[in-house]
């Protein structure tokens, strides 16, 4: 018979606090892998009370949102937590800020509204900011023009089971160009989907329309996820959250 | 401007390659020091990937040291992969630290820590890519002092081309002192350059100027005679102990990873030195005598180090960690501090002995049971003898049966094979000992899925150990003895799907060898490999046997010798030893004696416990052995 943990199982989740994070600067290179070890010590670097799962090897409550990918900056990702004491959410997101790296940031906490659906329902698409150096916007424009006016524009992709094809343009919801201080910058609303259409694969489409190669490695930077709405922009997926604090308003312990 | 940062240039190369986590920096604890504030400047070096050299305690060690001093500054640089070095060549990036991606060719040291001679060549790299002429003899007062350091600069010989400097022994003390010189010396302008700089240096207590000792061979191309070239240095050089280890808590805040390292755990050295006397052991001899750290040092590292990183596991390191004279009271009152905080403890590969069951039981205490190592290193008792390291057949397989009837599903078991004396039989014993711990291990357990993992390499004879005048088995033998243990490991299915064999054929091995037990005459080997593609040699993917034999053959047949004189070849009591002037303190009569009784498969006792046997360290170093019990306890940690 297999060893069993001896004691009581671990205190059950009494609060679910929701977190949007950023990761800038030099920490766009991390990894998902390396930005959830990094959380996970500094979530007990501040002394949060997390709720753990029962067993041998019991793990930290957390669950994360489709993360960017390797390369990207981002405003905009999202974990869900588990506590096993109740918590301030503010308390909650200056203590984990502070052991954080400098370049990942927490921008909000919040408590998980009761009865207002899951994290995951609420995101299904991305809103990009390509900076291009060394591409002018006389030269991104058209680009983007000959990728909108297609109706399929195919790409090959790095994948775990080696290179696959897949369509860049039916993700992409709307794109625009612009420029800065010389600048090209892409914008643009991606759906997420699967097999996922990252930035990487539409610059790949913007090469194969209209030739379009730029000199330097671009720079991603996710500003926003969320659910596509009519207007063709994204909700804050922590909007339903905070209508239903709003609403009810309850008491709260300190960490 | 010296000092500035490379990064604004090194990130558009970062979004090419794979895993550029690693050389952006920016880790917990890490520090950036402002350039001009310090008068002296040390970059360091692990010779290896950022995920094998960001866990070494040593170069952690160092950092903290070198950078709590307001005077100095110390940033880390690793070996760079293949992908990022030829960018780096491409568009003229040198060789950076991580830390401020400063240029290492503008520090005044770059300290490299070699725990294993496979990372030459990644030392040729990176003094290439930095800028820096790989030969020592080329540089002048504008190029960092290059200083090697760790257990395979107790032989620098084979990198005397290359390095400065070595220093021998532990770096707490002695980089202190290379400070206070570099420092004078600069504030006085610099006065005869690096050679007055180097000869400073070279007095130093542990500090080896190779350029300051010439070397002459026999016509039969052993060594003549090494003898320094200036009466101002002195003739042999003494390694550095530090005493106390409470005195130093070191690293008091390690730097924790962004990217994934082989060791995902804080590390608290628990004890130095070791005097079991397993004859095979370098680490053993040269690290002499046993300093412990106390139970209430230990106490406040673990908490310390516990806060300032978040790791949830902590390993108590030392070369036989149960050895440590209050292990028992430190593995329950540290079980007890930590229990329900989802923080586990963890003890290295032990001796096996059944108390260390007992231990890993008290530190699993809520944990699961997974794995557990031991470490006999030899199969059969008669080789366990002349290793120095004995425990008969009957309580090995007892200790490793009240492993699984204690709940561990897993035990490994390390040997080694090559070992002097060795024979096929003396490895075939693994098989049977293996096949009856899986036999007693499934009555004692009730259970059909436990499992043995035998884990084996060869032997490489090293340096001020009584093995360095032994044969080194050839790759051939080597291969030989794994496929007949293999064979018989497989002869019984029914017991031989329990045990897993894991092992890595004989060629490193050799390479180990010339690069360990060498001569000055061994960096042209290196040099010669380095420029014909060598790197990351300690990776089986990079590793390239025949480009090390073809640049042996040609570079040391030129001197009369080849790779058979360095590695296969048994030494004579008489010959002169390329280390033989550097001291680790033990007596090379000690050594020799060792090693006859070590062919006569007679043992020698710890002198914790026994009389001292005139190994030679304490009086010629003038240190002793420092253990406890001290009696004192942790006291609970109060709840936060």
């Amino acid at each position: 018979m297999a060893r069993q943990p001896d004691g009581p199982p671990p205190p059950p989740t009494v609060q679910k606090l929701r977190i949007r994070y950023a990761k800038r600067g030099r920490l766009r290179f991390a990894s998902h892998r390396d930005l959830a070890r990094t959380l996970e010590r500094a979530l007990r670097r501040a002394q949060v009370p997390m709720a753990f799962s029962a067993g041998f090897s019991p793990h930290p409550k957390i669950s994360y949102l489709g993360a960017a990918p390797t390369g990207s900056a981002s405003e905009a990702e999202y974990l869900e937590i588990g506590l096993s004491v109740r918590c301030d959410p503010e308390a909650v997101r200056t203590a984990l800020d502070a052991a954080l790296p400098q370049d990942v940031a927490v921008l909000d906490c919040v408590e998980a509204g009761e009865g207002t659906g899951s994290l995951a329902d609420r995101i299904d698409a991305s809103l990009w900011r390509v900076e291009l150096p060394g591409v002018t916007l006389e030269e991104l424009q058209p680009a983007v023009d000959a990728f909108l006016a297609s109706d399929v524009v195919t790409v090959a992709k790095r994948t775990k089971n080696g290179l696959k094809d897949i369509d860049a343009r039916a993700a992409v919801t709307s794109a625009s160009a612009a420029d800065e201080a010389g600048c090209a910058i892409l914008h643009m609303v991606v759906r997420q989907v699967t097999p996922a259409v990252r930035p990487d694969d539409v610059l790949a489409a913007l090469t194969a329309v209209a030739d379009l190669r730029p000199p330097l490695p671009a720079r991603a930077v996710r500003e926003a996820q969320g659910r596509l709405d009519d207007t063709g922009t994204v909700a804050d997926p922590l909007g339903p959250d905070r209508a239903a604090r709003i609403s009810a308003p309850e008491e709260r312990a300190t960490i | 401007m010296t000092g500035e940062t490379l990064y604004p240039r090194l990130e558009p190369l970062l979004a090419q390659i794979q895993k550029p986590i690693q050389y952006v920096g920016g880790e917990l604890n890490a520090q950036v020091k402002p350039w001009d504030g310090a008068a002296v400047h040390w970059a360091l070096m692990y010779p290896d990937a950022y995920e094998v050299g960001l866990p070494n305690q040593g170069l952690m060690i160092l950092y903290e040291v070198l950078n709590e001093r307001p005077d100095a500054l110390a940033e880390r640089t690793y070996a760079v992969w293949p992908d990022l070095a030829g960018l780096m060549r491409e568009n003229g990036v040198p060789q950076f630290t991580v830390d401020g991606h400063r240029a290492v060719r503008d520090f005044d040291l770059l300290g490299v820590s070699f725990a294993t001679e496979l990372g030459y060549t990644n030392l040729l790299e990176a003094l290439d890519l930095a800028g820096i002429p790989i030969l020592a003899a080329d540089r002048d007062e504008t190029h960092p002092v290059v200083v090697a350091g760790g257990h395979a600069a107790f032989n620098p010989e084979p990198v005397a081309d290359f390095v400065d400097a070595a220093v021998l022994g532990d770096g707490e003390q002695a980089v202190g002192d290379i400070t206070d010189v570099v420092k004078a010396w600069k504030a006085q302008g610099s006065p005869g350059g690096r050679v007055e700089l180097l000869a400073r240096l070279a007095r130093v207590e542990g500090v080896y100027v190779p350029r300051f000792y010439s070397v002459s061979y026999g016509a039969d191309g052993a060594i003549a005679a090494v003898t320094r070239t200036r009466d101002d240095v002195p003739a042999r050089i003494g390694k550095r102990t530090v005493m106390d280890l409470d005195e130093w808590p070191y690293p008091k805040t390690p730097i924790v990873p962004l990217a994934e390292s082989v060791h995902e755990r804080m590390s608290v050295e628990i004890f130095r030195g070791c005097t079991r006397g397993c004859r095979f052991c370098q680490a053993g001899m040269i690290t002499r005598p046993v300093r412990e750290r106390t139970i209430t040092g230990i106490g406040s590292m673990v908490e310390r180090g516990l806060k300032a990183t978040g790791y949830e596991e902590v390993g108590l390191l030392s070369l036989s960690s149960a050895d440590h004279s209050e292990i028992g009271q430190l593995a329950k009152q540290l079980a007890d501090r930590y229990e329900g905080t989802n923080t586990s403890l963890s003890l290295p590969s032990t001796r096996v002995d059944a108390f260390n069951v007992t231990l890993a039981n008290e530190l699993s205490r809520n944990g699961r049971r997974s794995g557990l190592t031991f470490a006999p290193e030899g199969g059969s008792e008669r080789i366990r003898r002349v290793i120095n390291k004995t425990v008969s057949k009957e309580d090995l397989v007892r200790t490793v049966t009240t492993a699984y009837a204690n709940g561990w599903q897993q035990v490994k078991l390390y040997f080694m094979c090559g070992l002097p004396t060795e024979t096929d039989e003396d490895v075939l014993e693994i098989a049977d000992l293996a096949v009856e711990v899986i036999r007693a291990g499934r009555e004692a357990s009730g259970r059909k899925d436990i499992r043995c993992t035998v884990s084996i390499g060869g032997f490489v004879p090293k340096p001020h150990t009584p093995f360095q005048w032994a044969a080194q088995a050839s790759a051939d033998t080597i291969d030989h003895r794994l496929r007949v243990l293999r064979q018989a490991i497989n002869a019984d299915k029914r017991v031989g799907r329990s045990i897993g064999l894991r092992y890595h054929d004989g060629k490193p091995g050799v390479i180990e060898g010339l690069l360990s037990r060498g001569d000055r005459r061994v960096g042209r080997v290196i040099e010669r490999v380095w420029r014909d593609g060598g790197r990351f040699d300690g990776w089986s993917e990079h590793f390239s046997y025949d480009r090390w034999t073809a640049a042996a053959a040609e570079e040391l047949e030129p001197f009369g010798v080849d790779l058979d004189s360095f590695t296969t070849r048994e030494r004579t009591e008489d010959e002169v030893l390329p280390w033989d002037h550097l001291d680790s303190g033990l007596d090379k009569e000690f050594l020799w004696e060792d090693w006859q009784d070590a062919l006569k498969e007679e043992e020698v006792a710890d002198c914790r416990w026994t009389p001292c046997y005139d190994c030679g360290v304490c009086p010629t170093m003038g240190t002793e052995i420092q253990i406890g019990p001290t009696g004192r306890s942790l006291l609970p940690l109060t709840v936060v």
